[in-house]
C-alpha cells in the first residue's frame, strides 16, 4: 500500500480521534481509558502477522508479542465491562 | 483467502472502534459501546487468522495463554487495584509493539521494499512502545506501592534524560540508514531506559495524567507497529488512542493547572516557603459529628485518595444513605484528579453502588457551596486547599479546588496531623469552621452509621 496513502488515513484517524472524545463526562474517565487500552491492543493483528515469519527468532518474538498483546486485549475488554457493569443510576439501584 | 475480503473486514473492525469509542462517551451506552469494540477487535483477529499462512500451534497456544491471563486478572482485580492494573495492560501493549518492530527485522534484516520508511517506522514503534513499557511498568510499581510514591530525583537529571534522548536519535538515524542487529538492540535499551527515568521522578498526584498519557503512547506505538507491517487497522485504532488518550491527558493537566512538560520537568514542591498559618487545627468527637450531621440539610462528600486506601466507599454509601433518610440531600462533588487515575473516585463509588445521579463534577457544586451545611472531606487533601486559591507561593498555586471551606461546616477525615502526600499543609484544616475527625476513615464512617442507626 502506498506510504502517502496510509499517512492520509492516519491523519484523519487523529482528527477523528480528537472529535469524538470532546465531552466525556469525568465519571466515565476511567472506563474510557481502559476501554481505549484495550483497543490499543490491536497490536495483536501485527503479532499474528509476525508469528507468520519463517525466521525462528522472528517467530519467538512474534509469539511473545501475541501473548502480550492478547492480555491486552482480554483483560482490558473484561475489566471494562465489569466497570461499567456497576455504573447504574438510581432507578436500577433500587431494583 | 483474498486479501480484500482482510481489507474490507479490517474497515468494518475500524467502524466499530470508532461507535464503540463515541459510545463510551455517555453512561447510557457505554457499556454497549465497549461491546462494539472488542467485537471490532474480535473480527480484525479472525480476519488475519482466516488469511492464515503461519504456524497454528504457535497462535492458538499465544491466544490461549495470554487470554487466560488477562481473564484471571480482570475477574481477581479489586476495584481499588484499577489504576495499576490499567497501567499494567498498558505496559503489555507496549511492549507488544516493540516486538512486532523487531519481529519485522528478524524476519528481514534488510526490509526489503520501501526498506527506509519501514526502518523509520520501526524506529518510533521501538521508541514509543519502549518507553510505554517500561514507563507503565514504573507507574505500576508506584501504583501497587512495590515502591514508594515519591518523586525519585538525582542530581544532573534532566541531563542525563536529555542525553540518552539524544542517544536515542542518533541510534535511531543511523538505524533508519543502515539497520544492524547491534543498533536494534542499542534502541530498545535507550528506549526502555527512557521510560523508567521519564517516570521515576513523578510522584504519586500526578499518576492521572502519566496514566493517560502512557495510554495515549501506547495507541501511537500501536500505529507506529501498523506502518512497519503497513496495516491500516493498527494505524487507524492505534490513532484513535493516541488521540483519545492525548485528550485526557490535556484534561488532567486541566486540572490542575499545570503543563504537560511543566509535569514530566517541573519538579513538584521544589519550590515553595513556609506559609504562616493562622488559626488552629480543631478536633471533633465522632460523637459531635453526628449531631451537627443530625441537623444538617445539605451534604457534600469530597472522596479523595485516601477513601480508596481505607477501601471506605462502601461505608462512605451507607453514610450518605442514612443521611437521606433522615431527609438531607447527599451529593458527592469529585475532582478530576481526585485518586490516581482520571474517573479513579467515580468507579470506586459505582462498585459502592452510589447511583450516579448523586456524582457531582466540581464546577457543579462549587457554585452552590455556600448553601451547603456540612462538607465531609474523606481523605482528600491537595484538592481541597483553598491555599491553592490563596497563596501564590503554593505549589499548586492555580489549580482549580472544590470550595469546601465556603461550607458552613467542613468535616476532614484524616489519619493524623502530617501532611498529605505532596508535602503540602493544607490551609483548609486551620480554619474557623473546619473540623477534624482523627483516625481511620472507614472506622469513622462506621461509627457514624451507627450512631445514626441507634
Amino acid at each position: 500500500m502506498d506510504i502517502l496513502l496510509l499517512l492520509f488515513v492516519f491523519v484523519l484517524a487523529a482528527f477523528l480521534g480528537f472529535e469524538l472524545i470532546q465531552k466525556v463526562p469525568s465519571q466515565l474517565h476511567t472506563p474510557l481509558m481502559s476501554g481505549s487500552n484495550a483497543i490499543s491492543g490491536i497490536t495483536i493483528v501485527g503479532a499474528i502477522l509476525a508469528v507468520r515469519s519463517e525466521s525462528g527468532l522472528g517467530m519467538w518474538i512474534g509469539f511473545a508479542a501475541l501473548v502480550l498483546a492478547t492480555i491486552n486485549v482480554v483483560g482490558g475488554y473484561m475489566v471494562t465491562d465489569r466497570m461499567l457493569g456497576m455504573f447504574k443510576g438510581k432507578d436500577a439501584k433500587k431494583k | 483467502m483474498d486479501n480484500q475480503i482482510v481489507d474490507f473486514a479490517y474497515i468494518i473492525a475500524a467502524v466499530l472502534f470508532i461507535f464503540g469509542i463515541k459510545m463510551l462517551g455517555s453512561a447510557a451506552t457505554a457499556r454497549k459501546g465497549n461491546l462494539m469494540s472488542s467485537l471490532g477487535m474480535g473480527l480484525a483477529v479472525v480476519a488475519t487468522l482466516i488469511a492464515g499462512g503461519f504456524s497454528w500451534t504457535f497462535v492458538i497456544v499465544g491466544i490461549a495463554v495470554g487470554g487466560l491471563i488477562g481473564v484471571i486478572c480482570a475477574k481477581k482485580v479489586q476495584m481499588t487495584g484499577m489504576p495499576e492494573l490499567v497501567a499494567l495492560f498498558n505496559g503489555f501493549g507496549g511492549l507488544a509493539s516493540v516486538l512486532v518492530g523487531w519481529a519485522e527485522f528478524a524476519k528481514d534484516p534488510t526490509f526489503g521494499e520501501n526498506a527506509l520508511i519501514k526502518s523509520i517506522a520501526v524506529v518510533l514503534a521501538i521508541l514509543i512502545g519502549g518507553i510505554t513499557f517500561t514507563g507503565s511498568i514504573v507507574a505500576y510499581l508506584k501504583l501497587s506501592g512495590k515502591v514508594g510514591g515519591a518523586p525519585t530525583v538525582f542530581p544532573g537529571q534532566k541531563f542525563v534524560n536529555a542525553l540518552v534522548l539524544l542517544g536515542i536519535v542518533v541510534v535511531g538515524v543511523l538505524f533508519a540508514m543502515n539497520p544492524s542487529a547491534t543498533l536494534l538492540y542499542t534502541l530498545i535499551g535507550l528506549s526502555c531506559l527512557l521510560g523508567v527515568l521519564g517516570v521515576i521522578p513523578i510522584g504519586g498526584g500526578d499518576m492521572p495524567v502519566v496514566i493517560s498519557f502512557l495510554n495515549s503512547c501506547s495507541g501511537l506505538a500501536a500505529s507506529a507497529a501498523g506502518f512497519v507491517i503497513f496495516n491500516n487497522v493498527l494505524i487507524v485504532a492505534g490513532c484513535l488512542v493516541g488521540a483519545s488518550g492525548l485528550i485526557l491527558t490535556v484534561i488532567m493537566c486541566k486540572a490542575m493547572n499545570r503543563t504537560l512538560g511543566n509535569v514530566f520537568f517541573g519538579g513538584f514542591g521544589a519550590a515553595g516557603t513556609k506559609q504562616e498559618i493562622e488559626g488552629e487545627m480543631k478536633a471533633i468527637s465522632v460523637d459531635d459529628a453526628y449531631y451537627v450531621l443530625e441537623a444538617a440539610q445539605s451534604v457534600v462528600v469530597v472522596p479523595g485518595y485516601g477513601m480508596a486506601v481505607a477501601q471506605a466507599q462502601h461505608v462512605t454509601r451507607e453514610l450518605g444513605e442514612v443521611l437521606e433518610e433522615n431527609g438531607c440531600e447527599v451529593r458527592y462533588a469529585i475532582h478530576p484528579v481526585a485518586g490516581r487515575m482520571p474517573g479513579h473516585m467515580n468507579v470506586l463509588l459505582a462498585e459502592a453502588d452510589v447511583p450516579y445521579e448523586q456524582l457531582c463534577e466540581m464546577d457543579d457544586v462549587n457554585p452552590t457551596m455556600e448553601t451547603v451545611d456540612v462538607a465531609i472531606v474523606v481523605g482528600a487533601n491537595d484538592v481541597v486547599n483553598p491555599a491553592a486559591l490563596e497563596d501564590e507561593g503554593c505549589a499548586i498555586y492555580g489549580m482549580p479546588i472544590i470550595n469546601v471551606h465556603q461550607a458552613r461546616t467542613v468535616f476532614a477525615l484524616k489519619r493524623g496531623q502530617g501532611a498529605g502526600f505532596s508535602g503540602l499543609v493544607n490551609t483548609l484544616f486551620f480554619r474557623e469552621n473546619t473540623r477534624m475527625i482523627y483516625g481511620d476513615a472507614k472506622e469513622t464512617l462506621t461509627n457514624l452509621v451507627a450512631q445514626f442507626k441507634d
